[in-house]
């Protein structure tokens, strides 16, 4: 019998072989690149800002997310569940988190992959000018823990229901929220509803991927950044063992 | 090897099996008889530790499955009703994924994928990707992903079904031949089948156990003696069951 770790490794190699096998990576990749690409230069004017930042590429991260991440996760346990290799998955000698974890760890790096090929566009801020490394090295971390929350969201969704549409709303939306509580435009109009106390407004925002997203954006590696990120995913993977276990009820 | 007790598993208000208990051992083939929707292949999920059972126990090689899952499911080889398996997938890759995830890796994997591919006749369909195999070719890589580990305990839903009659032959040849090391359990709603490879039958009907024996002792207790008039006296028909 395997390790747990080599369980993980394992379900993890089958998983990301999967992905490259069909062209769906494929297709993924080119058009996160080219969205990325577009957003950043045409949208954003990253040549005309006269900034040696990357701040044109990354605050668009949220938004290109919102449609991406869940699009590669909501097959994740949808398909197994329709095609009915859930069973086969789950009677093999592993244990149910051994399984989750694999698939998602699988996807992760599939998203990892697609962030590190956005590489040219640092060589091309570097060869412009003096850019802080560091902040560029702040924002991808903090731009991969973002993926993965969103990317844990639609693990839960996908186990959630055997159609990959449904899956693939769902998890749009919950996305959404997460975006919203921390976007300008509601912040603004909670600050409205209670001018004389920012409670509400620290409350909400406290739950957004946008203010979490934001340290890291600006270079600052906060612990409380972090932990948002590693425990939205950790509670969305919670999410989703409870879900496999009612399954089996 | 397998020791069932008292299982029972219940979905909303339906009962769909209720207190069920065998054993089976080594060298024995069991054959899990019933109609449609009799509770067969919900009691399989229950012994393989797909589904959690409402109430019972059950033991594989001397692990309860609820309680020492991993090591209880090491040991049986499961074949699923309607032989599910990854479709991106090649045979060849299939069959190496169930490998690793059982243990085996370099040239251990290698030799039991170059077992199980001459057991099941898939040669001809190594490279090949699960999506474009016939019925029976994706049936047989999933037959074999469960002979992957030589099992000591095998699990098998309808392992005939989708198979031609040539096919059927062979795998039910197989299926006696490993029945003389192995601890098998089976289902089927194919009659004759019973006495091409069973040991013992076990006849099962709305969630319970109308009858248990050697296909010998079964047949006595029919005064034409054929199996098919037991088995329609003692389970109903799928049609009359709707209400209940």
């Amino acid at each position: 019998m395997n390790s747990p770790w080599t369980n993980i490794r394992v379900i993890a190699k089958r998983e990301l072989a999967g992905y490259f096998a069909a062209p769906v990576a494929y297709v993924f990749i080119v058009i996160f690149l080219l969205l990325s690409g577009f957003f950043t230069f045409m949208v954003s004017g990253f040549f005309d800002r006269g900034e040696a930042t990357l701040t044109a590429f990354f605050v668009w991260h949220p938004w290109l997310y919102l449609f991406l991440v869940p699009a590669v996760g909501m097959r994740l346990w949808s398909e197994e569940r329709r095609l009915g290799t859930m069973e086969f998955l789950l009677t093999l000698p592993i244990t149910t988190w051994q399984a989750i974890v694999g698939k998602f760890l699988a996807s992760w790096i599939f998203l990892g992959v697609a962030l590190v090929l956005t590489f040219p566009l640092m060589l091309t801020v570097n060869h412009l000018g003096n850019p802080d490394n560091g902040v560029i090295f702040g924002a991808y971390i903090g731009s991969f823990l973002m993926a993965g929350s969103y990317l844990a969201v639609s693990c839960f969704t996908s186990a959630i229901t055997r159609n990959q549409v449904v899956s693939f709303i769902l998890s749009v939306v919950i996305c959404l929220f997460l975006i919203l509580a921390g976007w300008p435009p509601v912040t603004n109009f909670l600050a409205g509803i209670s001018p004389n106390s920012t409670w509400l407004v620290d409350l909400v925002t406290s739950f957004s991927v946008m203010t979490h997203f934001e340290g890291f954006q600006r270079g600052v590696l906060d612990t409380r950044d972090l932990l948002f990120f590693l425990s939205l995913i950790g509670f969305s993977l919670f999410a989703t063992a409870v879900v496999v276990r009612g399954i089996r009820e | 090897m397998i020791k069932v007790e008292n299982l029972k598993k219940v979905f909303g208000a339906k009962v769909a099996v209720d207190g069920v208990s065998f054993t089976v051992e080594r060298g024995e083939v069991l054959g899990f008889l019933g109609p449609n929707g009799a509770g067969k292949s919900t009691t399989m999920r229950m012994v393989t530790g797909y589904l959690t059972p409402t109430g019972g126990r059950v033991t594989v090689g001397g692990h309860d499955i609820a309680e020492q899952s991993v090591l209880a499911k090491s040991r049986i080889g499961y074949l699923p009703e309607n032989a599910p398996a990854y479709l991106d997938m090649t045979v060849r890759g299939f069959l190496r994924f169930s490998a690793e995830i059982r243990g085996l890796h370099g040239a251990a994997r290698d030799t039991a994928v170059d077992r199980v591919v001459e057991t099941c006749s898939l040669e001809a369909v190594l490279h090949q990707s699960i999506e474009t195999l016939s019925k029976g070719y994706k049936h047989r890589t999933c037959f074999a992903q469960s002979l992957i580990h030589d099992p000591d305990v095998l699990v098998l839903d309808e392992p005939t079904d989708g198979l031609d009659p040539n096919q059927k032959f062979e795998a039910r040849k197989l299926i006696r031949r490993m029945g003389e090391k192995k601890a098998i359990l089976f289902s089927t709603h194919i009659l004759e089948e019973v006495d091409a490879v069973c040991s013992r039958v076990i006849i099962i009907d709305r969630g319970r156990i109308v009858a248990n024996g050697t296909p010998e002792e079964l047949r006595k207790r029919v005064p034409s003696g054929r199996l098919d008039d037991l088995f329609r006296s003692l389970t109903l028909p799928d049609t009359l069951k709707g209400g209940k």
